[in-house]
């Protein structure tokens, strides 16, 4: 049976940024967007899980403070969100072009 | 003194009758008409004779009443500066002024309107209008008598005008003929051309004087003779006023429309055209004369003007066919006489004239009127002839106006009008000298065309129709007493003012020429005036005649007298088919000149009415006029208008400029050149989360790949 290494997790967390990224990019709904960003960040968790291995408890500690900044960040982002569909009806980005003023 | 300090009273007893009829009448029968229009001027005669006969015995120089006052505030509020530096206020005072000058006016305006009333009584009776008629010679009574009782120039200016109107309404009486309204316009505006004179002549006088009273401006003038003698402001002063009168006493240039007002009724013609309007030039310098004889210019331009007319309508009388026409210049010419002697300072002897002349030819006129009333309205002498049997008493009085008016020795007019030969033969030691031989030449017309127009009424053969011949009738009552009484008139009026020598002729002792002592107060100025005025007329014969010469001229003029009857009975006192002009047979251009009345109107038609016209331009001074009209239309409004049509034309450039180059290149080119050189980067600036993402991503890849990979 093949032992599970650091090269594993490596890809595993790689794959997962790649698909959180590209939702980010893709998808329309705010909502899988945030989802999307979730994902990436589970990604750089795994990551520093996986790196604490190898170089001490740092890593966990690290993927610890980012969970509960991502559970701060979720609850500001859906209150804008919330806001946001008040104002003009609608939760899809390509709606969403205020950025440019 | 009841009668003088009320005299004016005197003009509002017309103006009563006028404002009656004009406002009523039409509703009133026609005796009540006569009583109240003849009444009205029989009252206000028999008050003027009691008012002079009372200031002739109250010894005063004159009688002044100021009854209100007329024109300005008295409150200092307008205040001129004068000639001399000094200032007045123009105020004028409505008052009457009674002097022997007036008096003498008075009475022969009232006693001759008063005939002239009743015998327009009798002249009238058939026509239409006949309270309007009545009416109109009334307001012309009223308008004449504050002419004449006006203390100041206003007033006689009000006056002036009054009578200027009610002589338009008179010529245009029988309105209804076209012929008759173009007449009474014509009067009306060339009289506008003199009062014009007399405005400025007016207020030239108040700018010298700060007045306008009679009384004070004469005084005025009398005191500072020596400082005023000759000076250009009294020459304009009084130039203005001799053009005024040039205009109401028809003189040349201004006297053509005094033959055309005979359009208007015959009694109208006999009292304001012969009698009484006319003359009012005369009063005007008579009143003035204190300034005359300190304008030597202007009294010589005034006996010239005079002489010259006199001569010139003379002339005219000649051959006129129309027996109105014929009397018409022969008061143009007797007017001329007048102002012949005004002139020469001979005040009284013209004022004299004029009183005679108001006699003999409101008198002459009043006879034609009967003869035309005769003759059932034919005014045309060639169609006349042998009335005297038909009509003895109009024959009678008329032969004796006629005998008058020629100057045959001991009827009126030989002592006026010799009065005037002898001054214009004598006066500043004959330096006239020139204008007597005029005078004399029209003394032998006026006796010839007189008797002409006696000879062609009343001698010879009847040349009329003979069913105009049978209704010949002579006039009522009321027009033949009128006549009877002028007639007398005519023959007495003349012994008020024998002069001297005549009286010395004829073995008179005692006081002579009474009339010129009775106004020697008003001309009082002339004779110490008249040697500064003789000083400065250049005297071509200094030697004095005496008396002897005074007879011989005197001879003279009677013969010219009698020479002009004599040939007019040669030449008219016998033709009965035909009539032959002698002058037309001896020289037939003089002839056509002379009946065609020298073309004057014609000339003035060419030179200032507009009424000739060549392709439809009006020529003269009309012409002149439309040519500045078209001037001022085409070039100087064209100026006007070419400025705005410039103006706008760069306005639109302008306004083009503004708008493409400095706005659209200069301000929008640069904002244009910033939109497009920022197009790309608005294109990345999408404003797109997922793109901005898009952009990082490719950003860090290709980041990692350039840092890493290579």
């Amino acid at each position: 049976m093949l032992e599970i290494g650091i090269m594993h997790y490596l890809v595993v967390g790689g794959l997962l940024f790649l698909i959180g990224m590209v939702g980010v990019i893709t998808r329309r709904n705010v909502v899988i967007i945030f989802m999307s960003i979730e994902l990436m960040l589970s990604s750089v968790n795994l990551n520093l899980v996986a790196f604490s291995r190898l170089y001490g408890l740092h890593g966990q500690m690290f993927s610890l403070f980012i969970a509960a900044d991502a559970a701060a960040e979720a609850a500001v982002g859906l209150g804008i969100l919330i806001a946001f569909f008040r104002n003009r009806a609608t939760v899809n980005m390509d709606e969403v072009d205020l950025l440019k003023w | 003194m009841f009668f003088l300090t009320n005299i004016w009273v005197v003009p509002l007893l017309p103006a009563a009758g006028a404002a009656l009829m004009l406002l009523f009448g039409r509703r009133l029968a026609k005796s009540l008409v006569n009583a109240c229009c003849v009444g009205a001027v029989a009252l206000s005669f028999a008050w003027t004779a009691l008012a002079v006969w009372q200031f002739t015995h109250s010894g005063l120089p004159c009688y002044e009443h100021v009854l209100f006052t007329w024109l300005g505030s008295g409150g200092g509020k307008m205040i001129y500066v004068l000639h001399g530096g000094e200032t007045a206020e123009f105020v004028v005072n409505a008052g009457v002024l009674v002097d022997p000058l007036s008096c003498v006016w008075l009475l022969f305006v009232t006693f001759v309107g008063m005939l002239i009333h009743v015998y327009s009584v009798g002249y009238m009776a058939h026509e239409g209008g006949y309270y309007r008629f009545f009416g109109y010679l009334n307001l012309f009574m009223f308008s004449m008598l504050t002419l004449i009782l006006a203390n100041n120039y206003m007033m006689m200016f009000v006056g002036w005008e009054g009578v200027g109107l009610c002589s338009y309404l008179l010529i245009g009486f029988y309105f209804h003929k076209h012929s008759a309204s173009t007449a009474a316009n014509k009067a009306f505006i060339v009289n506008r051309v003199g009062d014009a004179g007399v405005i400025l002549g007016s207020l030239t006088i108040f700018w010298l004087f700060g007045t306008f009273d009679f009384v004070r401006v004469t005084a005025l003038a009398r005191a500072q003779s020596a400082t005023l003698f000759g000076t250009e402001i009294m020459t304009a002063a009084t130039l203005a006023l001799f053009v005024g009168a040039c205009g109401k006493s028809a003189q040349i240039p201004l006297y053509v429309w005094l033959p055309d007002a005979m359009e208007g009724p015959t009694p109208v013609s006999a009292l304001i055209h012969a009698a009484t309007m006319v003359t009012a030039g005369v009063y005007m310098v008579a009143r003035s004369n204190a300034l005359f004889v300190l304008a030597p210019e202007t009294m010589k331009v005034v006996a010239i003007v005079g002489a010259l007319t006199a001569i010139f309508a003379a002339s005219i009388g000649l051959v006129q066919n129309d027996i109105k026409r014929v009397l018409a210049y022969s008061t143009v010419s007797q007017l001329g006489y007048m102002f012949l002697a005004l002139g020469i300072g001979a005040f009284a002897a013209g004022v004299f004239h004029v009183f005679t002349h108001a006699f003999f030819k409101a008198l002459l006129f009043l006879g034609s009127g009967s003869v035309i009333h005769a003759m059932g309205g034919q005014q045309d002498m060639r169609f006349m002839g042998a009335l005297r049997k038909k009509i003895p008493t109009t024959y009678l009085t008329m032969l004796i106006g006629t005998l008058a008016i020629a100057g045959i020795p001991g009827l009126a007019g030989f002592f006026s009008k010799d009065e005037i030969l002898w001054q214009a033969w004598s006066a500043h030691h004959g330096a006239f000298r020139a204008l007597w031989y005029v005078a004399f030449v029209t003394a032998l017309m006026t006796s010839f065309y007189m008797f002409r127009l006696i000879f062609l009424t009343f001698f010879g053969g009847p040349r009329m129709s003979p069913e105009v011949e049978h209704h010949v009738h002579e006039s009522p009552r009321s027009m033949t007493l009128p006549l009877v009484v002028l007639a007398a008139g005519a023959v007495l009026a003349g012994y008020l003012g024998v002069s001297p020598s005549i009286a010395r002729l004829v073995g008179i002792h005692g006081e002579t020429n009474r009339f010129e002592h009775f106004l020697a107060p008003v001309f009082e100025n002339s004779a110490e005036n008249a040697s500064i005025a003789a000083s400065a007329i250049p005297a071509q014969d200094k030697q004095d005649d005496g008396p002897p010469s005074e007879y011989l001229l005197m001879a003279l003029s009677v013969a010219a007298a009698g020479a002009g009857w004599w040939s007019a009975w040669r030449a008219y006192g016998k033709c009965s088919d035909g009539v032959r002009e002698p002058i037309a047979v001896a020289a037939p251009a003089v002839y056509r000149t002379l009946l065609n009345k020298y073309y004057v109107d014609e000339f003035y038609d060419k030179a200032f009415t507009g009424r000739s016209q060549v392709d439809g331009v009006r020529l003269g001074a009309i012409g002149a006029g439309d040519a500045l009209w078209k001037f001022d239309a085409e070039v100087i409004d064209g100026g006007v208008n070419g400025t705005g049509w410039l103006t706008r034309t760069f306005g639109i450039v302008s306004s083009w400029w503004d708008k493409w180059v400095i706005d659209g290149v200069c301000v929008n080119g640069p904002a244009v050149v910033a939109q497009l050189l920022s197009r790309p980067v608005r294109l990345v600036q999408a404003g797109l989360l997922q793109w901005y993402a898009l952009v990082m991503v490719f950003g860090v890849a290709g980041l990692l790949w350039y840092y890493v990979l290579r």
